[in-house]
Formats: structure tokens, C-alpha cells, sequence
């Protein structure tokens, strides 16, 4: 099946993934995606009827950590790097209108 | 920096070299060549220094015994290092300064290694070529008008270029085994878990493993020794009592069973690249090793299950990259949601755009089940596939690449084709398997081949083995760049 | 109205869990603190950092199962829900959807209608958000990270509720079942627990459901009654009008009492879940669900019943001092320093509730310490104060949790045993008051009482009563 990938879609796509694409990369998009379709297209080939979906290689389960708090200031190192910010916060464009 | 990094570290623990020479001696290759091949992004210069005196003194009080104490080495640009800029390759990174470090970085330091700078890449891991770097590209040491590989290709040239010692490279679907072979250099990804991923900048959280790139099998072996942990602050990290790689360094392959697979040898495979992967199974078999032919089916579906799963995965992993926290924060915008299109539009390049719009497509709503989940299931019977296989051999050999490095400029404006370049390379990724990726001889254009062996998964033991036995029939070549 | 409409209701109830750490990494779950303390790589999203979960955790989760009557998934994972929002640093937030730790379990609440069992559809564990101030001057927001990562379970019930009055008895019940479990706190206006209220009217009789909107921002019970109410009328009303409603969230303005829709066509509602690839899967054994069981505390019914076999307390006082966690904490906390159980249970049954009736608060906000309340039995029964004093103190206690031995000796109340003093006081108001002498003289005993009265009052309330009494009729 030949995907033909719509406007919408891609403007869908382009709110879920939070890009804004121009004119010519929405053209573009369109193309690379649906040929990428295409081509993942072929795994219907496979039978996988029964076949339980593998999300971890090892069958390994219950990592856990215990509940003991590290008790250490973050804030000077966790905002090193913002952007923006103020009062001890990261500053973004209002939230609420 | 001719030296392998183990006989450096010798020399090191003789003090027949200072750790601030051997530094230095990077240092000043990377002035003479950097112009010229770009492996690097951050060079640290009095950092690395710096840190030079304080190994040599631990060396000296004898607190630092190991065997790569003293050792300049390169760490890719998507491993995090505490107060040393670390930018994925990327504009939205442009500015990130992190204030810890990946835990194999840390592995890295603990054993005396010195960190001398940041290695280009494909911007986020995303490419095989190292031109998808906001960077610009980085160039292969054996002929600069081709690429490196990637996306740990700056890693590989840097060790091809003779720059440092050896490197770190991150490989999610071949981004340490394919550069490794386009750069004629080793480079290993071990199984899934080995290495802890704390402080890797996640591409496919659930294929994404950190390797040593180096000049040599013992080199990479004893690497690997060093940055392989059980790491708690990683849920995926296990806990391994075999890491002791350097055991394998046999020159014995007496009985070893290898198994070759028919369908790695059709179309698309360059003859060069066909004539020289047989040849080294020949010497294997010479060696004493058990060589057949065999059909471990299922190829074809590994890469649009690769892709289905990596870019998913991307596409969740690289939302953090949002303007609000760090990296890069767009001039103009108009309220919260345009800040977060600009920044993250401006800010990425057109390849990681394409992975992430593919990745949100196959997970969003309606599309789920038969993409994401159909690959994971695809996933289950690759894996399965390849457990049948090991049930019969120790190690499958193939080529690590269809072709040598292609053209700088070639490739990225047909992406799926670049894509398809990954065959033989993505299953271990997801099947969990360790791979290396070793030189192998080169095309008629002198550009290096490498030959792959993949090993169940915990049996690095035995794909270090033969590789280890194959290296010794033959020199390690030293790329023209590199012998300046 | 021509018809008769029947409201639908199910409640999705977010509960911040007790434990000292968030749920992925070290940092502390404290309450407050300055802006962006408690938070570490992982809690901030930083780049490459990972996420480990919390044992504890899922040990809460399990026990609040258990409680609730639910079963235990016994092979249970975490997935990623993806959306943009500067609260969620990630950008995506990590829960439950495929595989949640409990499911199918059940809650018996009792109302003026009797009895009734509500469904639980299913709980599941995942990260909170931070917290958005939102600047007054400027045209911007500022976030603190400081909740993000502090771990929450989810309880959705199933739509089973049809007044505001059963969701609020499904909440109380929840809640007092949880912090007996020490899972949380529950407390509504810290947000450490919140209920989002599903609600969708329909014809008494129809078989199907009224399409449902999802109510947001309930911080008290009351706002809640008030949000159910408001909705049900909104939704009828458009109904009525031959409108539909929309399926939205909508946001409760308690102040303005009413609510709006949170629409915007940024929102694709489209969370993209998948199986979180950084976490491994949780296998919960019947050894450890045994394991959490037995070390589960007391819960009510074993509390009522020591409370009348330790204490020897009357069946009608533990039914109420249980009804609250903050009650059974502060009698026993209480009785712990002055050994009087009857006499604990008693200020809690009568001064205490009576001082929250009057001030129109809740169990959960009583604040002053049981030590004070001890002290203060203490000074009534060895007579240093008198009753009346003694409830005087009391609400300084409620009020401002004073000391109540400071309080008594700096304000000078202590009970007047001198006869000279008190005989003096007495032969005053013998003087002032004829009338009631003479009533009392003829045969009107009630008059001693007013005279006691005021001998009481001559002496600023510290006066002993029983010497009063004995010298008035002494002197009568």
C-alpha cells in the first residue's frame, strides 16, 4: 500500500512533536514519511500472531531503590543552565491567560 | 600517539613517558589535523592538562595502577561530562554545560584515562555519516573526501587520525561498529546492560549502548574492562561477574564455531567488501575454527523494526529539549506553545525533525498497534532467530557494512537508502548482542572493510577471541592522516 | 425542567504517597521549601539521566490495593505518557496505562440512603508534576520542580456515584482508609490529595451514559458539592436548551463558582503511550503481598477494638475517635503522657469537636500538639484550674497550641483555695444580692446556684466552686 501522507496529517503530527515546519519541509516531510511507511509496511509480511511484543531483551524485573533521601540543595545546579529564570524558578511565557 | 593505548599506558607505568607528554602529544596532533578531519567538537585543553598532573601524581604514589592511567582519550559528544560543554551535536545543545557526568565517563577517569575533548557525531546519534552534525561534518583519516561513518564518527576518525588514544562511542543501531569499519579501526558494542547508559543523551533508550572504539582488540578489550558496571542509578544495568574482557586475548579459535549467514551476502553488498569478509572467515577456518554457511532469516525486517522502535522512542527521549530548562531558548515567540515550536524547529536538525515527526506518527493514536507494537513483536522473533542460531554457533560473522565510506555529501538526501545501509548491524541492537567491528582489508580505492562478529548475548568473551585470533594474522594499517 | 435527570459520577483521585524520597530518584518529598531544593538531574529532566523506582512505592500502591478490595497485577510495568507542558519537565510523564498495579476492586460507603458499594476500576502509580507560579506583574509563569517526581497513585472508580453527597462519602472513606495505611496524608488543601469528578447527567431510565466532562482544581470538599452541582445544572441546562455537551476538562473556579473548559488547539490529546523503556517490569509475589499485609499498622476496626479492651473506653467514644486519623493520633499521643484515657477522649469528644464545629474546620487542620492537651488534664485534675478555666485554656490550646502551665501562671489563673480571700468574696455578694438570699431562704434551692455564679464571676472564674458552695450555704 502506497502511504500518501496528508496535510493534516503532518500538521497533526507537527502539534504532537511541537515543530513547526516551513512550506518546503512540510513537502519534504510528506515524501520522507510516506516512503518510510512504504518500506515498515513490509513487516505485515510477518506472521506474529501469538507473538507477545518485546520491550526488554532480559527477563529482568524488580530494580528498585529504598527509600532513603539524599537531603542536598539542587536548585544552584538544577538551574545552571536555564535559559531563563527568576526567583529561583525557570522562567516560561505565562501558562494562564 | 602511534602507540596502542595499553602499550602508551606501559610506557606510562615506566616512566619512560609523562603523563602530561602523552597529552601534550595529542594535544598537538589535534592542532596539526583537526582543521583537516574535524573528529573533534570541544577540545579540552587545560582541562585535560590539568588533569594530567593529577594522574601522574597518582601514578607516581602508586594509587593508580591501572593500565590506561595516563592514556589521552576521546569521549563522544552525547556522553555527558561534568563542567565540559556537551552538545549532542546539536544547536539546541549549543550552550549545555552539564554538572555531572555519564557513568562510563566516570569509570574512564577512576581508572586514570585523561578526557582530552568531545567527539563530533550525528547530530543526536541520528545518521551514518557524521554530516548530520550542526557542527559540520567530520572526514575520514583514509581519504578526507568521504565520511567518517557514524554516528560515532568523530570518535573513530579521532582514532584513525591518531589524536588520542582511543575512544568512546555510543551505538544504537551500528553507530560504533559501521564508523569502526568505514575509519579501519575496532570498535565494540557490548550486550545491552553492560555499560551503564546514566548520563548517555538517550536516542533508543532500549537499544542505545556506550563501547571503546580503539586501534586494536586488546585496547578495545581492556576499555571495555574499565566502563563496564553494574550501575545502580541505571534500571537497565546488570549485574555481570564475566567483565573480565582482557581473558579472552587468546590466539585460539581451535574448535570455535562460526557461522556465516547466506543472507547477509545478497544484493547490495559491494564485491570488495564480499571477497574480504570471506577471506578473513578463510583464515578463521585456517586457524582452526568450525566455519559454515547458514540462513538466519529475518534480515530484511530488522531495519523498519529498528526504525519504527528507535525513532518512537527519539521522538519521547528528545522532548525534554524544549527551551525551558536548557540548550536553546528561540529570540521571538508568542506564548508558551510557539516558544516550544521555535525553539525546538530552530534548534534541530532536518534528520532528528524526520525521526521525531516518525517516531510521534507510529505511537500516536490509531497507529500504535500496527507499528509500534508490530514491531516489538518483530523484535521477539529476531531475537528468537538469533537464539537458534547461538544455539548452534559461538559467533556469526558478516560484514559490518554493505559498502566502504561513501562520498561526503552522497548520502542524506535519500534517507531511506541511508538507512538500509545499517542492515547488517541493527539486529544486535535489537536483539541486545554484542558486536565488534574489526579492519578487515580495503576497497580498490584504499578505503578500509571491516569484518563483523556478533556473539550471544554475554559472550563477548568469544567474539574478543576471534577477533583477537584474526588481528594477529595481519598489521593494524595506520590511515594516512594518522601516520602524519 | 420537564424531565428528571440522574447525575453520573466517577471520581479519578490523585494521592501524593508518604514516602521520603520521590518516586525515581533521591531527592526529599518534603512539603515546600525554596523554589527548585528538592531536585536533583533526574526530577528536572536533565539529559541522560534515569529514573530508579522507589520500593516503597509500590508498597503503598499494593496496600491501598489490598484495602480496596482490588487484585493485584502480579506482572505490572510503567509507560510513558507524552505531552508538552513546562510543569512535566520531561515532557512526558511516567505512569501506568497497559499494565496498572491494581484493578477490579470495590469501596463500601454509607449515606443517609444506607449502604452502597462503589467500583474501583483500577489504580496506578506515576510521577507528579511541579508546581507553576504564575507571576501578577508580568506576562510570564515560573516553575518549581520541587513536586516533580514526588509519587502518586491514581484511583479511578467506576461511575457509580450519583450525588455530590456519596462522592464526598467515597472520598472520606478512601481517605481515612489510606492514612490509616500511613500511605499519605490525604491532605486536600496541600494538594496531597486531589479528586478530578467525571460527570455526565442522564433521563432516569436510560440505559446509556450522558456524555461526561472531567472537573478539575477541587481543593475542599465543599468546593467539590458545589462543582457537582454547577456542573449537573450546566449540563441540563444545554440539554434542555437541545445542545450537546462536549467531552472537555474544565477547570473549577471556586472563588467565582464556575467552571470553564481548558481547550486549546495546541492540545492534541494524543499521550502516545508506550511501555517506559528506562524501567524494568515489577513482579509482585504472594510472599510480598503476604509481606506488605503483615506489615501494614492498625487499621480501624483493630484500633476501635483495643481502644475498648486497652483503655476501657465506651464503644460510642472509639467508633468517633477512630472516625479521624488526627483524632486516634492525638488520644493516643495524649494518653501516652497523662495516662487518662476517658479524660483525653473526652476533650476530643466535646471541647474539640465543638471548637471545629464553631470555627467551621476539618479534623485534618487541628494543629496543636497532644502533649498540651495532657498538661492541661493534668492541671484540672490535680485542681490547679477549674473546669471552667480549664475550657478557657483549652481553646488557647486549639487556637494557638500554647503551653498550657505557662499560659496558667502568666495569666495568674489558678484556682483561689484561700478561705479569707473567698469568704471575703462571698459575704460580698450575700450584701449585693438580698433578693436572691431571700429566695433562697424560702425554700428556692436554684438560688445558690446564681449566687455561686456570681461569686464565681467576683473572682475572675478561679474561684474553687466546691468551697464557694460549702461557705454560701455556711453563711445562708
Amino acid at each position: 500500500m502506497m502511504h500518501i501522507i496528508s496535510d493534516e496529517t503532518i500538521d497533526y503530527v507537527g502539534i504532537l512533536a511541537k515543530l513547526e515546519l516551513s512550506k518546503e519541509e512540510k513537502a519534504r516531510a510528506k515524501k520522507d514519511m510516506g516512503e518510510m511507511l512504504d518500506y515498515i509496511d513490509r513487516l505485515n509480511e510477518l506472521d506474529t500472531t501469538n507473538i507477545e511484543p518485546m520491550t526488554h531483551i532480559f527477563p529482568v524485573e524488580n530494580v528498585f531503590r529504598e527509600d532513603i533521601s539524599s537531603e542536598k540543595d539542587g536548585s544552584r545546579e538544577t538551574l545552571a543552565n536555564a535559559p531563563e529564570s527568576k526567583d529561583g524558578g525557570f522562567l516560561v511565557p505565562k501558562t494562564i491567560v | 600517539m602511534s602507540l596502542t593505548a595499553l602499550a602508551l599506558g606501559k610506557k606510562i607505568k615506566a616512566k619512560e613517558v609523562s603523563v602530561k607528554e602523552a597529552v601534550t602529544e595529542a594535544l598537538e596532533a589535534i592542532e596539526k589535523k583537526e582543521e583537516r578531519v574535524h573528529s573533534f567538537i570541544t577540545v579540552d585543553r587545560e582541562g585535560a592538562l590539568r588533569r594530567a598532573e593529577e594522574v601522574q601524581k597518582q601514578i607516581d604514589d602508586k594509587t593508580l595502577t591501572g593500565p590506561l592511567a595516563g592514556v589521552p582519550a576521546a569521549v563522544k559528544d552525547n556522553l555527558c561530562t561534568k563542567g565540559l560543554l556537551t552538545t549532542c551535536a546539536s544547536d539546541i545543545l549549543c550552550n549545555f554545560v552539564p554538572n555531572y557526568s555519564a557513568q562510563a565517563v566516570l569509570n574512564l577517569e577512576r581508572a586514570g584515562a585523561v578526557v582530552i575533548g568531545k567527539t563530533n557525531m550525528d547530530e543526536f546519534a541520528m545518521g551514518s555519516t557524521t554530516e548530520t552534525s550542526a557542527f559540520g561534518p567530520t572526514k575520514n583519516p583514509w581519504n578526507l573526501s568521504h565520511v567518517p561513518g557514524g554516528s560515532s564518527g568523530g570518535s573513530c576518525a579521532a582514532v584513525a587520525a591518531e589524536e588520542c588514544s582511543f575512544a568512546l562511542g555510543s551505538d544504537t543501531g551500528g553507530s560504533i561498529r559501521q564508523p569502526s569499519a568505514f575509519c579501519g579501526v575496532v570498535g565494540i558494542k557490548p550486550t545491552y546492560g553492560t555499560v551503564s547508559r546514566y548520563g548517555l543523551i538517550a536516542y533508543g533508550s532500549s537499544l542505545d549502548q556506550i563501547g571503546p572504539i580503539a586501534k586494536d582488540v586488546a585496547d578495545c578489550a581492556a576499555v571495555l574492562e574499565i566502563i563496564s558496571s553494574h550501575d545502580e542509578k541505571d534500571s537497565t544495568s546488570l549485574a555481570r561477574k564475566d567483565l573480565d574482557f582482557t581473558e579472552a586475548l587468546k590466539e585460539d579459535v581451535k574448535g570455535l564455531k562460526i557461522g556465516i549467514p547466506r543472507d547477509y551476502f545478497g544484493e547490495g553488498l559491494d564485491p570488495f567488501v564480499r571477497e574480504a569478509v570471506l577471506q578473513a572467515a578463510e583464515v578463521l577456518k585456517e586457524k582452526g575454527a568450525v566455519v559454515e554457511e547458514f540462513d538466519l532469516s529475518l534480515v530484511e525486517y530488522a531495519i523498519p523494526a529498528y526504525y519504527v522502535i528507535a525513532c518512537a522512542e527519539a521522538s519521547s527521549n528528545l522532548a525534554r529539549f524544549d527551551g525551558v530548562k536548557y540548550g536553546y531558548r528561540a529570540k521571538d515567540y508568542e506564548g508558551l506553545h510557539q516558544m516550544y515550536k521555535k525553539s525546538r524547529s530552530e534548534g534541530f536538525g532536518p534528520e532528528v525533525k524526520r525521526r521525531i515527526m516518525l517516531g510521534s506518527f507510529v505511537l500516536s493514536s490509531g497507529y500504535y498497534d500496527a507499528y509500534y507494537l508490530k514491531a516489538l513483536k518483530t523484535k521477539a522473533l529476531i531475537k528468537k532467530a538469533f537464539d537458534a542460531a547461538f544455539a548452534k554457533y559461538d559467533v556469526i560473522l558478516g560484514p559490518a557494512a554493505p559498502t566502504t565510506a561513501p562520498l561526503l555529501g552522497e548520502s542524506l538526501s535519500d534517507p531511506l537508502k541511508m538507512y538500509l545501509g545499517d542492515i547488517y548491524t541493527v539486529s544486535a541492537n535489537l536483539a541486545g548482542l554484542p558486536g565488534i567491528s574489526i579492519p578487515c582489508g580495503s576497497d580498490e580505492k584504499g578505503l578500509p572493510i571491516g569484518l563483523q562478529l556478533t556473539g550471544d548475548c554475554f559472550k563477548e568473551k568469544n567474539i574478543i577471541r576471534a577477533a583477537y585470533a584474526f588481528e594477529q594474522t595481519g598489521n593494524y594499517a595506520r590511515s594516512p592522516l594518522g601516520r602524519e | 425542567m420537564s424531565k428528571r435527570y440522574e447525575t453520573v459520577i466517577g471520581l479519578e483521585v490523585h494521592v501524593e504517597l508518604a514516602t521520603k524520597t520521590k518516586i525515581f530518584c533521591s531527592c526529599s518529598t518534603a512539603f515546600g521549601g525554596a523554589p527548585n531544593a528538592h531536585t536533583c538531574p533526574v526530577c528536572t529532566g536533565m539529559p541522560g539521566a534515569l529514573p530508579v523506582l522507589n520500593r516503597q512505592v509500590v508498597e503503598y500502591a499494593v496496600a491501598v490495593g489490598l484495602a480496596t478490595n482490588c487484585t493485584i497485577t502480579k506482572y505490572c510495568r510503567f509507560d510513558r505518557k507524552n505531552y508538552f507542558y513546562p510543569d512535566n519537565p520531561q515532557n512526558y510523564q511516567i505512569s501506568q496505562l497497559y499494565l496498572p498495579i491494581c484493578r477490579d476492586g470495590s469501596l463500601e460507603i454509607e449515606t443517609t440512603l444506607g449502604k452502597k458499594k462503589i467500583g474501583i476500576h483500577e489504580i496506578h502509580m506515576e510521577e507528579d508534576a511541579g508546581k507553576l507560579v504564575h507571576d501578577e506583574w508580568e506576562d510570564c509563569s515560573i516553575v518549581d520542580y520541587n513536586r516533580s517526581g514526588v509519587p502518586l497513585i491514581e484511583i479511578v472508580s467506576k461511575p457509580d456515584m450519583r450525588s455530590a453527597e456519596e462522592v464526598i462519602a467515597c472520598l472520606e472513606k478512601l481517605r481515612l482508609m489510606i492514612q490509616y495505611l500511613g500511605a499519605s496524608d490525604c491532605k486536600l488543601n496541600e494538594g496531597s490529595m486531589r479528586a478530578d469528578v467525571n460527570l455526565s447527567v442522564r433521563e432516569f431510565g436510560a440505559a446509556e451514559f450522558g456524555t461526561r466532562t472531567e472537573m478539575k482544581n477541587l481543593n475542599s470538599f465543599k468546593a467539590i458539592a458545589r462543582a457537582i452541582e454547577n456542573e449537573r445544572t450546566r449540563q441540563i441546562e444545554l440539554i434542555e436548551a437541545g445542545k450537546e455537551v462536549v467531552q472537555e476538562t474544565r477547570r473549577w473556579d471556586d472563588n467565582k463558582e464556575l467552571s470553564y473548559a481548558m481547550r486549546s488547539k495546541e492540545d492534541a490529546k494524543d499521550y502516545r503511550y508506550f511501555p517506559e523503556p528506562d524501567l524494568l517490569p515489577i513482579v509482585i509475589s504472594d510472599e510480598w503481598i503476604a509481606e506488605i499485609k503483615r506489615r501494614q499498622p492498625e487499621l480501624r476496626t483493630e484500633k476501635m477494638a483495643r481502644y475498648i479492651r486497652e483503655f476501657g473506653l465506651p464503644e460510642y467514644d472509639a467508633d468517633i475517635l477512630t472516625g479521624h486519623k488526627k483524632f486516634a493520633d492525638i488520644f493516643e499521643a495524649a494518653v501516652a503522657v497523662c495516662k487518662k484515657p476517658k479524660k483525653v477522649s473526652n476533650w476530643i469528644m466535646v471541647e474539640t469537636i465543638r471548637l471545629l464545629k464553631e470555627n467551621e474546620m476539618d479534623p485534618e487542620e487541628l494543629s496543636f500538639s497532644p502533649e498540651n492537651l495532657a498538661k492541661l488534664i493534668e492541671l484540672a485534675d490535680s485542681g490547679a484550674i477549674n473546669s471552667t478555666i480549664a475550657k478557657e485554656v483549652f481553646e488557647e490550646i486549639f487556637k494557638n497550641d500554647i503551653d498550657p502551665e505557662a499560659y496558667v501562671k502568666e495569666k495568674g489563673l489558678n484556682t483561689v483555695n484561700d478561705e479569707e480571700e473567698l469568704r471575703a468574696a462571698v459575704s460580698r455578694v450575700i450584701e449585693e444580692n438580698p433578693q436572691s438570699v431571700t429566695d433562697y431562704r424560702n425554700g428556692k434551692e436554684k438560688a445558690i446556684g446564681f449566687l455561686v455564679g456570681q461569686t464565681m464571676k467576683a473572682m475572675k472564674g478561679k474561684a474553687n466552686p466546691e468551697i464557694v458552695n460549702r461557705m454560701l450555704k455556711e453563711l445562708l
